[in-house]
C-alpha cells in the first residue's frame, strides 16, 4: 500500500509548523462554537466535529502514535460513553426533581433552560469529539489492530 | 411561470436522488455504493432545508437589544427542518463510517471490494 | 411514578449502553445487560397493565406539550410491543455463551452488549413514541446497531450480509425520512396524532399519496415484505445465532408495528383501504410471501437459512392480517407478531445450542441428533409444530384468528390458502426433524454432549411459553384485540 508515509509528513517543515500554529486555534474555535451555542449559531455537534478535526490533523501530521499518547483510545471510549451519560444524567436529574425528562425549568425558574442546555451541549460535544476521533483511530490504526489479532 | 420557478428545488432533489439511487444499484464497487448512498441521503437533506426556507426570511436568530421586544417586521426562515437535518446528517455520518468499516473488513477477508467478484468467491468457496 | 414509565422505558437501556463501555469486564457487562433487560421487561409489563386498566399514557418530553414538543404516547398496542421486545431481550441476554460465536476477541465483547442495548433502545423508542421524526431517529438507532451486531458473526459472509443490509436499510430509512418530510410539508407538524388530523383536509393531494408510498416502501424494506426481503436470509444466516434470535423476534415485528401505525394512525383506514386500496397490493404480496417463503425454506440445507425463509413466510401472515382491514385480521396479525416472536426466537436459540456443540449449521450434520441432544431437539420439534400451527401451540391461535378474519369477510378461498401454506410448513419442519430423529448419527454427532443447562433454560422458557400461550389464550387474545381496536380507533 502506498499511502502518505507518516515519517515523511513529519519531515515537511511547512506542514508541520503550520499545523503547530493552527491546531490551538482550531481547538479554541471549537470551544467558542461550543459555548456560543446557547445564544447563537453553534452547539455540541459542530463544536465536537471541529475539536475532533483538530485532533485528527495532529494525528495526520505527527503520526497516530503521537496522537494516541496525548489521547489514549481507552480515554476516547470513556469520553464517548461519558458524554451520553451527562446528557442522560441531566434528563434523569430533572425527572428526580419532579419534572419531566429533560425539563430544564425544574432546575431554576429563570436560568434553568440556560444551565440545562449548557450541560446537554457539553455532553453532546464530548461524545461527538470522542466518536469522530474513535472513527479516525479505527481506520488509521486498522493495520496495527490486525497485526495484534494475528498474533 | 412562477410555479415552475418555485419548484426548481424539487427538480434538483429528484435528480440528486436518482443519481444516488442509480449509483447504489448499478455500481459493483462497494465504496461507490456508499458514495451513492451519501448522495441519496443528501438529496433528502436538501429537500428538508428547502422546506424551511421562507421567502425573504433571514436566519432565525433572536436579536433583541437590551431586552426589547422582537422586531415583528423581520421574517424568519423555519428553523425546525434544519434542526431535524442535524440528526439526519449525524445518521448519515454514522452509516458512512460503519459502511466504510465493513468495506475495510471485506477487503481484508476477500481481497476485493467488487460485488461481482465477492459473489463469485462466495459461490466457489462455499464457506 | 407510572406517569414517567414511557420515558424510563427508553432511557434505561439508552443509559445502560454507555455504562457497558465503562464497566468493560465481559462477565460483569453480561450480568449488567441482563439485569437492565429484566428491569425493562418489568417496566413494559407495568405499562401494559396500566394501559389496559386506565388507558393511554401520554408523556411530554422536556415538559413541552404536544403537538409542539415530542410526545411519548403509550396505548395498549405500544405497551404490548414493548413487552415483546423486552421479554425477548431478557431471554436472549442471559444466554451468555453465545458470545463464543462472535468474531471479536473476548476483551472487546463488552461492545457487543453495548450495541445490543442500543438496538433495544431503538426498538423500544419506535414502540413508544408518538412523534413521526422520532420514529426515524429510532429506526436508524436500531438499524445501525443491528448492522454492527450482524457483522459480528463468524465467517466473512457475515460482513457482506451486513453490508447489503446496510445498503437496503439506509434506503428504507431515507424513504421514511422523505415521507415524514412530505407529511411535514403538508401539515406543519410532526406529532402523529396531530398530523393525522391535519392531513384530513388535504387527503386528496398527490403529495400525501407520494408520502404514503414512501412510508410503505421504507417500512416494508425494514419489515422484509415479500419482494423487498432479499437482505433478510443472508443477514439471519450469517449473524451470530443470538443476534438472529433477537432480531427475528423483535426488529421485523417493530417494523410491522410502524407500518400498522402509518396505515391506521397517520393516514387512517378510510384513506388507505378506501381510496388507495392498499389491500390490492398488500394481500397478493402477503400470500406470495407465505408460499414463496415456505417453498424456499424447504430447499435450504442450512438450518438458519431455513428459519430465515420461514420468517419471510410468517411475516406474510402478519401483513395478511393487516391487509384484511378488520379487527379480526389485525388481531390475528398482532397475535402472530407475539407468537412468532416467541417461536422464532426460541428456534434460533435452539440453533445456537446446536451450532455451539456441533460447530455446524448444516442440516445433514445433524443426523441422529435427537439421541445426543434430546432436550434441544424436542424444543425444536415443539417450535416447529408451532410454526406449522398445530392445535395446542401458539401458532394455531394466530392462524385461527386469521382464518376467522378471512371467513368473516366471506373469503373462503383466503382461509383455504392460509391452511394450504401451513401444510407447506410441515414440509420444511419435517425435513429437519426427520434428519434429527431417524437418520443414524454421524461421527460428528456421536462425539457431542448435550448443551449446558445455562443454554437450555432460556430455550425452554421461550418454547414452553409457545405451548402455554397455545393453551391459555385469553391473555394474548384479549390484549391483541384491545390493541387492534385501539389502533383502528374503535376505542
Amino acid at each position: 500500500m502506498s499511502g502518505p508515509n507518516p515519517m515523511r509528513m513529519r519531515e515537511m517543515v511547512v506542514v508541520r509548523e503550520i499545523s503547530r500554529l493552527l491546531i490551538p486555534f482550531i481547538l479554541l474555535f471549537a470551544l467558542y462554537v461550543q459555548f456560543h451555542g446557547d445564544f447563537g449559531p453553534g452547539g455540541g455537534f459542530q463544536a465536537g466535529v471541529i475539536f475532533a478535526a483538530g485532533l485528527v490533523l495532529y494525528g495526520l501530521v505527527y503520526g497516530l502514535d503521537a496522537l494516541q499518547r496525548a489521547v489514549p483510545p481507552r480515554l476516547i471510549e470513556v469520553l464517548a460513553a461519558g458524554g451520553v451519560l451527562i446528557y442522560g444524567g441531566v434528563g434523569v436529574a430533572s425527572m428526580v426533581m419532579g419534572g419531566q425528562f429533560l425539563e430544564y425549568k425544574i432546575f431554576d425558574p429563570h436560568h434553568g433552560e440556560h444551565y440545562g442546555l449548557l450541560l446537554i451541549e457539553a455532553g453532546v460535544g464530548i461524545t461527538v469529539t470522542a466518536a469522530m476521533t474513535a472513527i479516525f483511530y479505527a481506520f488509521a490504526g486498522r493495520d496495527r489492530a490486525r497485526d495484534e489479532e494475528a498474533r | 411561470m412562477n410555479a415552475v420557478a418555485g419548484l426548481w428545488v424539487y427538480a434538483v432533489v429528484i435528480v440528486l436522488m436518482m443519481i444516488g439511487l442509480y449509483t447504489v444499484i448499478s455500481r459493483d464497487n462497494l465504496v461507490k455504493k456508499i458514495m451513492g448512498l451519501n448522495i441519496f441521503q443528501v438529496s433528502v437533506i436538501m429537500f428538508y432545508v428547502a422546506l424551511g426556507k421562507v421567502d425573504g426570511g433571514t436566519a432565525p436568530i433572536f436579536k433583541a437589544t437590551h431586552g426589547e421586544h422582537l422586531d415583528t417586521e423581520v421574517v424568519f426562515s423555519n428553523p425546525l427542518p434544519h434542526v431535524l437535518m442535524l440528526t439526519a446528517i449525524v445518521v448519515g455520518i454514522a452509516t458512512t463510517a460503519l459502511g466504510l468499516a465493513l468495506v475495510v473488513r471485506i477487503q481484508e477477508a476477500y481481497g476485493t471490494v467488487e460485488e461481482d467478484e465477492l459473489v463469485r468467491i462466495d459461490q466457489e468457496g462455499g464457506a | 411514578m407510572n406517569a414517567h414509565l414511557p420515558a424510563i422505558q427508553v432511557v434505561l437501556p439508552l443509559l445502560a449502553a454507555p455504562v457497558c463501555v465503562l464497566l468493560q469486564n465481559r462477565k460483569v457487562v453480561g450480568v449488567w445487560a441482563t439485569l437492565v433487560a429484566w428491569a425493562s421487561f418489568a417496566i413494559a409489563i407495568t405499562m401494559l397493565v396500566h394501559t389496559m386498566e386506565h388507558g393511554t399514557i401520554s408523556y411530554a418530553l422536556g415538559g413541552w406539550e404536544s403537538p409542539l414538543g415530542i410526545e411519548l404516547r403509550v396505548d395498549v398496542a405500544n405497551a404490548f410491543l414493548a413487552t415483546i421486545v423486552t421479554g425477548i431481550a431478557s431471554m436472549v441476554l442471559p444466554y451468555g455463551p453465545g458470545s463464543a460465536t462472535l468474531a471479536i476477541p473476548e476483551d472487546k465483547q463488552y461492545l457487543f452488549y453495548t450495541a445490543f442495548l442500543l438496538c433495544m433502545t431503538g426498538l423500544l423508542g419506535m414502540s413508544v413514541t408518538g412523534d413521526a421524526f422520532n420514529v426515524f431517529v429510532f429506526v436508524e438507532i436500531t438499524s445501525l446497531s443491528s448492522y454492527t451486531l450482524i457483522a459480528l458473526g463468524k465467517g466473512r459472509r457475515a460482513l457482506t450480509a451486513a453490508f447489503s443490509y446496510l445498503v437496503m436499510g439506509t434506503i428504507g430509512g431515507t424513504f421514511i425520512l422523505l415521507a415524514i418530510g412530505l407529511c411535514y410539508q403538508m401539515t406543519g407538524t410532526l406529532n402523529m396524532a396531530d398530523m393525522a388530523l391535519r392531513l384530513q383536509p388535504v387527503m386528496g393531494t398527490r403529495t400525501v399519496l407520494v408520502a404514503f408510498g414512501f412510508f410503505v416502501v421504507g417500512a416494508s424494506i425494514k419489515l422484509a415484505v415479500f419482494p423487498l426481503h432479499q437482505w433478510m436470509p443472508n443477514a439471519y444466516t450469517h449473524a451470530p445465532s443470538v443476534v438472529s434470535a433477537f432480531l427475528s423476534a423483535t426488529a421485523t415485528k417493530v417494523s410491522y408495528f410502524v407500518l400498522v401505525r402509518v396505515v391506521f394512525t397517520i393516514f387512517g383506514a378510510a384513506y388507505v383501504f378506501g381510496t388507495v386500496h392498499f389491500e390490492w397490493l398488500l394481500m397478493p404480496l402477503s400470500i406470495a410471501a407465505m408460499f414463496v417463503g415456505s417453498i424456499a425454506a424447504m430447499y435450504q440445507t442450512h438450518i438458519k437459512r431455513l428459519l430465515a425463509y420461514s420468517s419471510m413466510a410468517q411475516i406474510g401472515y402478519m401483513t395478511l392480517g393487516l391487509s384484511m382491514n378488520s379487527v379480526e385480521g389485525l388481531t390475528g396479525g398482532l397475535v402472530h407478531l407475539f407468537n412468532h416472536g416467541l417461536m422464532k426466537g426460541g428456534l434460533f436459540l435452539v440453533v445456537a445450542n446446536i451450532t455451539f456443540r456441533l460447530n455446524s449449521s448444516k442440516i445433514e450434520d445433524m443426523a441422529g441428533l435427537a439421541r445426543k441432544m434430546p432436550w434441544t431437539s424436542l424444543a425444536f420439534a415443539i417450535g416447529g409444530l408451532s410454526l406449522i400451527g398445530v392445535p395446542g401451540t401458539a401458532g394455531f391461535i394466530s392462524k385461527w384468528y386469521l382464518v376467522q378474519g378471512a371467513l368473516v369477510k366471506g373469503q373462503v378461498w383466503l382461509a383455504l390458502l392460509i391452511l394450504m401454506s401451513s401444510l407447506l410448513a410441515v414440509g420444511y419442519v419435517w425435513k429437519v426433524i426427520e434428519v434429527m430423529l431417524l437418520k443414524p448419527p454421524t461421527d460428528r454427532v456421536e462425539n457431542t454432549k448435550p448443551a449446558p443447562l445455562s443454554m437450555i433454560w432460556p430455550v425452554w422458557v421461550m418454547i414452553g411459553s409457545t405451548v402455554v400461550f397455545g393453551l391459555w389464550t385469553t391473555w394474548t387474545g384479549t390484549v391483541a384485540e384491545v390493541a387492534a381496536e385501539t389502533l383502528m380507533g374503535l376505542r
